[in-house]
């Protein structure tokens, strides 16, 4: 059977490959393939841990500040330096607002061009369109005026004849399904978040020092206690928030909801659908040893897309298989005494085809990122998941079963943002209550405990994330493992040959075209696929995860 | 050069002397290590009436660079794509993928042989012939090789293109180099990890607007941005001159602002103007966030300037 590669996949962050067998207008099999490996981990080994959060934060620039996060954590778990109330609160804040920015910009700089078609938007009715946008938000700049200004940017800018990121897209394709207005009304928002999202990252700066790559997280806490004590420093986080919950409601919200009404039938059909889901759980409520911290957002794992039985995620459980992956074969369930190496990419698609490993749970292939967050906390009962969850399925008039798609995943990402935004005041009120009380500390004491072993396990934008360090007696890293969430989404077959996540997804989607593969990337953009983070190394000490002890 | 009067007439009507015009094409070309008989070309593109192309290629990096050019505001981002530039390839933003998105690469470089500005992200690995980072099939290296040879002129973004970047550190399992490693061609260096976006656009457009790209140290760094110690203009340095430092991160001194120098500092070693421009349109720097600098502009920082928290 014919094969079609679609290399590069663009609009992801880094270098992916996927290639589908296409039988009777459908995929019929798929491969997902990670294409530059950097070797982070190998890099790692023999520092100062206290290092680690600043190199794993560069295995990605998109996904900023979550490797940062993970990775102090495990240095936390492993010094038993757990941070303080504003420490903890600090680095809510700062992740939190990580998550408005990485959400936003992935729905309209990254998957919007899967359902918006720009040259359409030229065809509006400016009037129409203002009409459109007052219907399903009250947000400025929406009047005819303000349209047809837009329209006129696009025109001049297409009459120009050089159409850069434009150019060769697959405009005209039938399924683009938004008529003109919605094509005119989703551009303008995409160019206002252009401008909006500088806010957001603005956010993360006020505590974080900057964005990308923050420069805070310390062992036991965060350095920016100025920034942290500051009053102006606080309100004006407060002032962005405030301005990203006015376009969350009023624009991204109503924007992804006028898209999926147009998209049900991918619902229905579960048409980029995954089974299993796992989620990590996120924001931590209560200072203290990670062992009993209390998530916001909690924790668990789905099976068979049973929503009814959440199960307790166990670390214990999660292997990394290399059978399908350019490394030298090891096994998966057991210590390997010799040396993991990366091999050479040789393509084979009966064989080795990426450079991502394939991580299992208790031997599932699963789903995580804000879909598996979403309906792990709707599953078990989390008040503002489920309210927002049971809004958007009435709004559009379909059922929870819908979710397990590509349009779900989509759903799911913009109801984890306004959850998240919409909780986010009431940690800075946090913070305030606790400089009122005198908790003035924003980091641990601790000493190097001889050897230890630590790990930081936390749900980021694009699913469950986790660091692992082992620091040896010399106070160096002996051993350092990142499991991270694009390996589990986009990772290759198995030891078994099950498909992983985006390949799963893959299969049974529509493909009009196969030379303009809208649907594929509609459904691989819905992953929000961060290649540079997810390709990593087995230690060579040992090929199993769980091996090392977590707390 | 063809239109030659056109172009003339139109570089005069900006107040620019025919003279100077074609002595900034001699400098820039110079400057640039191109031959003198790249001159013309370089002023023909420099006075094209459509907006200037410019080829952004990610190698072996982390798109850092690229979202931190996203925090631009003067101009817009959306500006820059829509009304400055013609940014011809951009993986991380472009509509197209896989074969519609090489045709897009392919007609830049065809059309604008010789004209393009190539900005490059991310570092070359040439292990094994450069085989563990590709894209479209091919390797990175030759892409890079392919890419330089026909620009106008190549500015490498960030630490990995500048310099190799994290990929590259001890024991640089991929053989990761700077894309001039790489390539043998001389390029403009905006280092950072990610370098402030202010110093990416400050490049550009004084390039594109003054005809002539700013004067550069000898890592070919731009002096406007580099050629300042941190540590000289520092708030934190009569701290440092005190004797007041922070010993415990969040202690009294930290509390106060106190110098960073013994919870690691590395702004004696740095050169960049994040003291004077800081973050986010001002908002924020590492050190004004209580961390000590690492040294992310400087070349292989992450083996020379580490660790991080130990004193220089």
């Amino acid at each position: 059977m014919a094969k079609y590669t679609i290399d590069p996949i663009t609009r992801i962050e880094g270098h992916l490959r996927i290639d589908v067998e296409i039988e009777g207008g459908k995929v019929t099999n798929a491969w997902s393939s990670a294409q530059l490996f950097r070797g982070l981990e190998l890099i790692l080994q023999g520092r100062d841990p206290r290092d680690a959060p600043h190199i794993t934060q560069r295995a990605c620039g998109v996904c900023t500040e979550v490797h940062a996060l993970a990775s102090t954590r495990a240095i936390d778990d492993a010094l038993k330096a757990y941070p303080p109330a504003l420490g903890r609160l600090t680095r809510n804040l700062v992740h939190g607002a990580q998550f408005i920015h990485d959400h936003v910009t992935h729905f309209y700089a990254l998957h919007a061009l899967d359902f918006v078609d720009v040259v359409s938007a030229l065809k509006a009715d400016p009037k129409k369109t203002a009409a459109l946008a007052e219907s399903l938000g009250d947000y400025p700049k929406s009047g005819s005026a303000d349209f047809k200004a837009v329209q006129e940017r696009l025109k001049t800018f297409v009459e120009s004849g050089q159409l850069g990121p434009f150019a060769n897209g697959y405009w005209g394709h039938p399924d683009y399904r938004l008529p003109p207005e919605a094509n005119l009304m989703a551009t303008a928002h995409y160019l206002e978040w252009l401008r909006l999202q500088v806010k957001a990252a603005r956010m993360m700066a006020l505590f974080g020092a900057k964005n990308p790559h923050v420069q805070t997280y310390v062992a036991g806490g965060v350095s920016c206690v100025q920034d942290i004590l500051s009053v102006d420093r606080l309100a004006e986080f407060l002032y962005y928030l405030k301005e990203m919950q006015a376009f969350i409601d009023n624009v991204y919200l109503p924007d992804l909801l006028a898209v999926a009404s147009f998209y049900k039938d991918w619902g229905a059909k579960n048409i980029g659908g995954c089974t299993n889901f796992l989620a990590y759980g996120n924001f931590p409520q209560n200072s203290g040893a990670y062992s009993s911290e209390k998530m916001f957002l909690p924790g668990g794992v789905i099976a068979k897309r049973d929503l009814a039985k959440v199960m307790a995620v166990d670390p214990g459980k999660i292997t990394e298989e290399v059978k399908r992956a350019w490394y030298s074969d090891g096994p998966a369930l057991h210590p390997s005494k010799g040396e993991t190496k990366f091999i050479k990419p040789d393509y084979n698609y009966e064989g080795k085809y990426s450079y991502f490993k394939a991580p299992r749970y208790d031997g599932m292939a699963v789903e995580v990122g804000p879909l598996a967050q979403v309906l792990v906390a709707y599953g078990k009962g989390h008040a503002q998941t489920k309210a927002m969850v049971d809004a958007v399925l009435k709004h559009l008039s379909i059922p929870a079963a819908a979710l397990f798609s590509t349009l779900g995943r989509a759903a799911a990402r913009c109801i984890e943002t306004k959850v998240i935004a919409d909780t986010m005041a009431g940690w800075v009120m946090e913070v305030i209550e606790e400089v009122k009380k005198g908790n003035l500390a924003t980091a641990a004491e601790w000493k190097w405990p001889g050897e230890a072993m630590g790990a930081g396990l936390i749900d980021v934008p694009r699913g469950a994330l986790g660091h692992w360090i082992h620091i040896d007696a010399k106070n160096k890293i002996q051993n350092y493992q990142l499991v991270v969430p694009s390996t589990w989404n986009l990772g290759p077959r198995d030891t078994k040959g099950q498909l992983g996540p985006v390949e799963e997804a893959l299969v049974g989607t529509p493909v009009a075209d196969p030379k303009r593969p809208l649907e594929i990337i509609r459904t691989v953009h819905s992953f929000d696929p961060c290649i540079a983070c997810g390709v990593h190394v087995i230690d060579p000490q040992t090929n199993q995860v769980h091996k090392i002890k977590v707390l | 050069m063809e239109h030659k009067e056109e172009v003339l007439e139109r570089i005069e009507a900006k107040g620019v002397s025919r003279r100077d015009f074609v002595k900034y094409c001699t400098l820039v070309t110079s400057v640039l290590g191109l031959a003198p008989s790249m001159v013309p070309r370089v002023a023909e593109a420099m006075a094209a009436k459509q907006r200037p192309t410019a080829i952004w290629l990610h190698f072996a990096e982390c798109t850092g660079c690229s979202e931190a050019l996203l925090r631009t505001t003067y101009p817009w981002i959306d500006e820059v794509v829509l009304e400055v530039l013609n940014v011809a390839y951009h993986e991380t933003i472009m509509a197209p993928s896989g074969e519609a998105a090489e045709k897009s690469l392919h007609d830049a470089m065809t059309q604008y042989k010789g004209k393009y500005i190539l900005i490059c992200e991310g570092g070359i690995p040439m292990k094994d012939g450069g085989v563990y980072g590709k894209v479209g099939g091919k390797t990175m290296l030759d892409i890079a090789k392919a890419a330089t040879k026909d620009a106008l002129a190549t500015i490498c973004v960030g630490n990995c293109a500048c310099s190799g970047g994290v990929q590259a550190a001890k024991p640089n399992p991929t053989g990761a180099v700077s894309v001039e490693k790489a390539t043998g061609v001389k390029t403009i260096n905006i280092n950072g990890c990610p370098p402030n976006p202010i110093n990416i656009i400050a490049t550009v457009v004084h390039y594109l607007l003054l005809g002539k790209l700013p004067a550069l140290d000898d890592k070919g760094r731009p002096l406007f941005a580099y050629g300042m110690n941190i540590h000289d203009n520092c708030p934190r340095r009569a701290h440092y001159e005190a004797g007041n430092f922070v010993k415990k991160f969040g202690d009294e001194g930290a509390m106060k602002g106190w110098c960073l120098a013994e919870v690691g500092c590395k702004g004696p070693n740095t050169f960049n103007n994040c003291p004077q421009v800081m973050f986010n349109d001002g908002t924020n720097w590492p050190i004004g966030a209580g961390h000590p600098c690492i040294g992310c502009s400087e070349p292989n920082f992450w083996d020379e300037q580490s660790p991080f928290y130990q004193p220089i």
